[in-house]
């Protein structure tokens, strides 16, 4: 810990104030999330339950962000959703920038064919509008954690192709890459060894600007109603249900609408910081 | 045998302007420990005929004719896994800018040990640091550990190069190719570059092919001379024939353009440009700015033998320098 606060890396991220209020901001929520269970001041809220005397209660000392039209704690529900919207924006980072990065490799080193049938796959992904295509994908299969996971994915994995081809387009002809063909390398090592080392800075400060973009979009297919159902916390449904209730009742979209907003700006300031400490552009 | 031999070795890309043909057939011979350089203008296929050597010209759209043989095998019809097992084994290469060269994301260690796994030297890497110590200590350098534990960008010019020559030589390769070693450096750096090279080369036997403009580096490193214009060798020669009677127009306008130290007279420029290679001239490609071009020099020249190893590729082999 002692050594990361020392290093040159921490130093460079650390000249923005900014940054390191996204970074606290990422761990304190994403700690948040993991003891929500023991935390949460109403976890038996985040599932069926009705209290009909607490109904559209004002944030308080009892319910800090207020309760909804059953009567369930908001806060509590905000910090269950949280969990999901961590959780889908880390799996869809973990399929779509493997596959991105592991095609965008290819095309960029090989080109010829492979060049043209992946990255011409990626113009057809990358012509439809990703909310269009993940409403579309999401109104065909069943609403659950999964599938949303696998919809935002499929819209996904082309932007690391773009981003990766690119980088290898320009990074195979540098010297190191001659220097490692001339002694023998192979291309898989040639691939994992030299090129993609050399793409790591720009891969992590897209994936942290990535995450809030995920969570965005999470949260608009829950506004529309095809997030996570009922009674499981989705922040996107809970803004777009307490609309209704607009304006006296403002704390029911207000609270899940700072949080989304909160999380967005953390990882957008976090990817900030990254890409000055890093010196890549994205 | 020779060790490294080219016969007639055509390069040409097909592009928008048409079929740019750049190498038109080169032949030379590397004998074994033997240390020859080729030598020429800018975009005369110097590189490019190296790179043809190592067949880096695969993933691009070149077109190869003729044949490099290597020891006796025949290079241009082998797999890319034959490719491997000779690159770095028994080929060995060093480049024009040594901090490029080196990967920046890993220290000199993890590179140079890679290398000398892969030479199948060692298999451990115990035991390739080890090894990499001592070829360290080879090259001159009072401390490995430290090159070894740096990073690229912490290595000054003159140490960078070092440990590519180290790269290039230490799985001991039979030919060593230098394009343009050092010239990425000053002057001081260059020179203890191609003392080092020497040293090393005598020691392990190997033969160098060193590419460069420099003539200067062609006098004091090499033992023989390949003249190159526009994608053929116009002339060959050993380093002293060369100097004192070159034969082909163009050796002796490349001789006539160097800088002297002297400061009496500025060199005397070639005048014109390397021709344009989907349009090169017909016959003798340096025929447009040679100040002795004749109607037959719209054939192809003849290569004329001098004798001892000299040979020109000139209609007027025997012109009055």
């Amino acid at each position: 810990m002692r050594r990361l606060f020392r290093s040159r890396a921490w130093y460079k991220f650390s000249r923005s104030w900014l940054s390191v209020a996204g970074l606290a901001t990422i761990l304190v929520i994403a700690l948040v999330t993991v003891v929500a269970p023991l935390i949460a001041p109403f976890p038996e809220h985040v599932g069926i339950f009705v209290d009909f005397r607490n109904t559209e209660q004002p944030p308080g000392w009892l319910y800090f962000f207020g309760t909804d039209d059953n009567g369930r704690d908001i806060f509590t529900r905000v910090l269950y959703a949280y969990r999901v919207s961590f959780a889908v924006g880390l799996l869809v980072l973990a399929i779509a920038v493997p596959v991105g990065v592991i095609l965008g490799l290819l095309a960029g080193y090989y080109g010829g064919l492979v060049d043209t049938v992946i990255m011409r796959t990626t113009d057809v992904f990358l012509a439809l509008p990703p909310l269009v295509l993940a409403m579309a994908i999401m109104g065909y299969l069943q609403p659950s954690l999964f599938n949303i996971m696998l919809a935002i994915s499929v819209m996904w994995w082309p932007w690391y192709t773009r981003l990766i081809y690119n980088l290898t387009r320009s990074l195979r002809h540098e010297g190191y890459v001659q220097a490692a063909k001339v002694s023998g390398a192979s291309d898989l090592h040639i691939l994992l060894k030299e090129i993609l080392p050399n793409c790591v800075p720009s891969l992590l400060t897209k994936m942290a600007f990535d995450m809030s973009f995920v969570i965005l979009m999470i949260a608009a297919l829950g506004f529309v109603g095809l997030g996570m159902q009922p009674p499981t916390p989705d922040l996107g449904r809970m803004v777009a249900e307490g609309v209704r209730f607009m304006p006296f009742d403002w704390w029911m979209s207000v609270f899940p609408g700072l949080a989304i907003l909160i999380l967005v700006l953390a990882f957008n300031l976090f990817g900030d910081g990254l890409r000055d400490m890093l010196d890549v552009d994205v | 045998m020779a060790l490294l031999e080219t016969t007639d070795l055509h390069v040409r890309f097909e592009l928008f302007e048409g079929m740019s043909h750049v190498l038109n057939g080169v032949n030379l011979k590397v004998e074994r420990g033997e240390r020859v350089a080729v030598v020429g203008e800018s975009g005369c296929g110097k590189s490019l005929t190296a790179r043809a050597v190592l067949g880096l010209l695969r993933h691009t759209n070149a077109q190869i004719d003729g044949s490099v043989r290597f020891d006796g095998s025949e290079l241009l019809s082998l797999s890319e896994r034959g490719w491997r097992s000779i690159r770095g084994r028994r080929i060995g290469m060093i480049f024009q800018d040594p901090t490029a060269a080196l990967n920046p994301t890993f220290t000199v260690g993890d590179q140079l040990f890679k290398v000398i796994i892969r030479g199948g030297r060692a298999r451990t890497k115990r035991r390739a640091r080890e090894i990499a110590r001592e070829a360290l200590r080879h090259t001159a350098i009072a401390d490995p550990d430290r090159v070894l534990n740096a990073y690229p960008f912490q290595l000054s010019g003159g140490l960078a190069q070092r440990v590519l020559i180290t790269m290039a030589l230490v799985n001991e390769p039979e030919l060593v190719l230098a394009d343009e070693p050092g010239s990425a450096l000053d002057v001081t750096v260059q020179e203890q570059t191609l003392r080092l090279m020497r040293a090393l080369g005598d020691e392990l036997g190997a033969a160098v092919l060193i590419i460069t403009h420099n003539l200067g580096v062609v006098r004091e490193f090499a033992q023989r001379v390949y003249v190159m214009y526009a994608g053929s060798i116009v002339e060959e020669a050993d380093v002293d024939t060369l100097f004192h009677a070159p034969r082909h127009p163009y050796t002796r306008a490349l001789l006539e353009a160097v800088p002297r130290l002297t400061g009496e007279m500025l060199p005397q420029p070639i005048e014109g440009v390397v021709p344009d290679y989907t349009a090169a001239p017909v016959g003798c490609r340096f025929h447009p700015r040679c100040p002795h071009a004749q109607p037959a020099c719209q054939e192809p020249p003849p290569v004329v033998d001098l004798g001892g190893g000299h040979r020109v590729a000139c209609v007027l082999p025997e012109a009055a320098p």
